[in-house]
């Protein structure tokens, strides 16, 4: 029986995007795309939060701020690269200031593509998010179970 | 119609004069942008009515420096800590010093040098 | 008198969407001094110039910032346009102004809808986003994009738009002024609304203009002043009454952008009415050599942009000033002396885009 497959919650940073794929983040949970109806709750609290969604590349003053985010979550834990500069760096690459996408500091679990990512994609994104939650949970369990 | 910019080169030296003379008349300061190319050319930007006029001013590329007009006007404490950062000019009397901590970057001054190619390490992959 | 203490606000807090942080000096509850930092999302991309020829640079231009993307990228464009001596045609100026309106109902509603959520009416919120997602469909269906449009050029715009569709798109737009007049009613009116915005931040005339206040910032503040009106793209053809008002508290910036959006649901009625035939692209032969600033009006209030050509195919500085930069001194002005709890408040009701003001 999967106690996660419902209502994962999700907290958002920006790492150093342009805002585009931030408030398409935010488009999600409002009517139109109302990412609610699977249960997906937006907090502002790491510790109560499963997945991070983060947009937006990283650069040296972020990347502190991302750690701790990172690690005051919960395990088991998914994060979710969303949109090309969370990929790679995108358009932002080559900018002096940038230490390239958020695989860069966490280990990313989930990439969603696009510039700005559309709120579909990131919807399908999150959905893939819970089923890696998923396996992550089982294999936390099998582990306790064998110690 | 859009008003003809109206560029007043002036002495480094006259700047506060200049500026105090713009806070009299009652113009608003618009924005200061610093430019490198074998010096630094700095724009401080005003507007009043339907009028917008620049005072340009050059400095030196080594140990520049420039009084600030945070007296006239505060709001320019912004714009000369971020010219601070990024090409490295002194303000002389900033009513509000970041001391360099305004933008953190990873390059230090990274406008000082024009057409400079930042290469390796930087970007990952 | 109370003991004075430290308050760190951001980079991440729930307020904000993006990252900002602000230490918040407060003595019992009133806040005292407050201090920004910046840099979480600096990306330098102006300097970005030296390796991406003036063509490629307008789809960097236009993500300076997500929000009011299409502008920026139209700003860019006239500035090196500008500088290169370049007529755009009539059509492509029209279209360019559709757009750039369509950015404001979009960004402006987006606004409201984080501002009804910061003072916690979250159906308000949802309210406004509701109909945001129609002004979207417009901008989807006339550039692709929803957020980022990439359609500006240099020379004109990247795609044209039939009048068919430029018709059936001012019929999705009257709907949604529709829905709009009656949210507007709510922020206008409603109790809670007024008891949570009117009387908080107050930034007076003077304050305002001297500390460099731009856009709806500076326009609640009682200053007639719109960057509309020198006429750039078609606006020279429109009439624009700038929105005024002169309480000088949040309310006031409030309902300047809420009287902003109506503005921009008749300009888009009137440009779809209005748009003349012709070609929508000249090309451009040569390079910019020369400088130029270019001021627009976005959402948030004016912006600049600094063009300076070399002759060659890189420019030598590309700059832009955003209005959220020119707002930061008259935000700290107005955080000082208020209520610890009206801080998030405060800081919304300049329109904050922090990705704007770090580039």
């Amino acid at each position: 029986m999967s106690f996660l497959k419902r209502s994962p919650w999700i907290v958002h940073y920006d790492g150093a995007s342009c805002n585009g794929c931030d408030i398409e983040v935010l488009a999600c949970l409002t009517p139109r795309y109302d990412v609610e109806r699977f249960g997906v709750v937006n907090t502002g609290n790491p510790k109560h939060a499963d997945i991070l969604l983060i947009t937006g590349y990283i650069n040296e003053q972020s990347q502190p701020v991302v750690k701790a985010i990172y690690e005051q979550m919960p395990e088991p834990r998914v994060v979710v690269a969303v949109g090309i500069c969370a990929t790679s760096g995108g358009i932002f690459r080559e900018c002096y200031n940038t230490k390239g996408g958020v695989d860069s500091t966490i280990p990313v679990d989930v990439y969603v593509p696009g510039c700005a990512a559309r709120p579909e994609s990131i919807i399908d994104g999150v959905v893939k998010a819970i089923a890696v939650l998923e396996e992550k949970h089982l294999a936390m369990k099998k582990a306790r179970a064998a110690s | 119609m859009i008003p003809e910019q109206v560029i007043h080169d002036i002495e480094p030296a006259a700047l506060r004069e200049r500026t105090a003379a713009y806070r009299r008349d009652g113009w608003r300061l618009v924005q200061i942008c610093s430019t490198t190319l074998d010096v630094f050319e700095l724009s401080y930007s005003f507007t009043r009515d339907d009028r917008f006029e620049h005072l340009r001013l050059r400095l030196p590329l080594e140990g520049a420096q420039v009084d600030s007009i945070t007296e006239e006007y505060f709001g320019a404490f912004a714009y000369e800590n971020e010219i601070h950062d990024l090409f490295g000019i002194r303000f002389d009397g900033l009513k509000l010093d970041y001391l360099g901590n305004f933008f953190k970057t990873s390059v230090s001054k990274p406008f000082a040098t024009s057409m400079c190619v930042v290469t390796g390490g930087k970007n990952n992959g | 008198m109370g003991e004075r203490t430290v308050i760190p606000f951001g980079p991440q807090h729930p307020v904000l969407p993006e990252p900002i942080h602000i230490d918040l000096v407060v003595e019992d509850e009133h806040v005292v001094e407050a201090i920004p930092s910046f840099g979480f999302i600096h990306r330098g991309l102006e300097k970005l110039v030296e390796k991406k020829d003036f063509h490629e640079f307008t789809y960097v231009a236009e993500r300076v910032c997500g929000i009011c993307s299409y502008i920026h990228g139209m700003g860019y464009c006239q500035a090196v346009e500008t500088v290169m001596n370049i007529q755009i045609p009539p059509r492509a100026k029209w279209l360019r102004t559709f757009w750039c309106e369509l950015s404001r109902a979009h960004s402006h509603l987006l606004w409201a809808g984080l501002l009804a959520d910061a003072f916690g009416f979250e159906n308000l919120f949802m309210q406004c986003w509701r109909i945001r997602e129609t002004v979207l469909d417009v901008i989807e269906e006339t550039t692709g994009g929803r957020v980022i449009f990439g359609s500006a050029k240099i020379g004109g715009v990247r795609r044209d738009v039939d009048n068919d569709t430029l018709k059936r798109c001012a019929v999705k737009i009257a709907s949604a002024a529709a829905e709009f007049e009656e949210l507007k009613k709510v922020f206008r009116d409603d109790y809670s609304v007024k008891q949570r915005l009117c009387g908080i931040g107050m930034l007076s005339r003077d304050d305002a203009w001297t500390l460099g206040a731009v856009g709806p910032t500076l326009r609640g503040s009682g200053v007639r002043t719109d960057t509309r009106l020198e006429g750039y793209a078609a606006y020279n053809e429109l009439k624009i009454e700038p929105i005024v008002e002169t309480a000088c508290d949040s309310y006031a910036r409030c309902m300047v952008r809420m009287h902003e959006v109506t503005q921009s649901f008749d300009l888009i009625q009137e440009i779809a009415a209005r748009t003349p035939e012709g070609p929508v692209f000249e090309k451009p032969s040569g390079y910019p050599n020369g400088e130029y600033f270019a001021r627009l009006e976005q959402p948030r209030g004016e912006v600049i942009y600094y063009v300076k050509g070399n002759g060659t195919k890189n420019l030598s500085r590309f700059r832009v000033r955003t209005p959220t930069f020119a707002n930061i001194p008259p935000l700290l002005h107005m955080l000082q002396g208020c209520e610890l709890a009206d801080v998030g408040l405060i800081v919304l009701t300049i329109d904050p885009c922090i990705s704007c003001a770090e580039r």
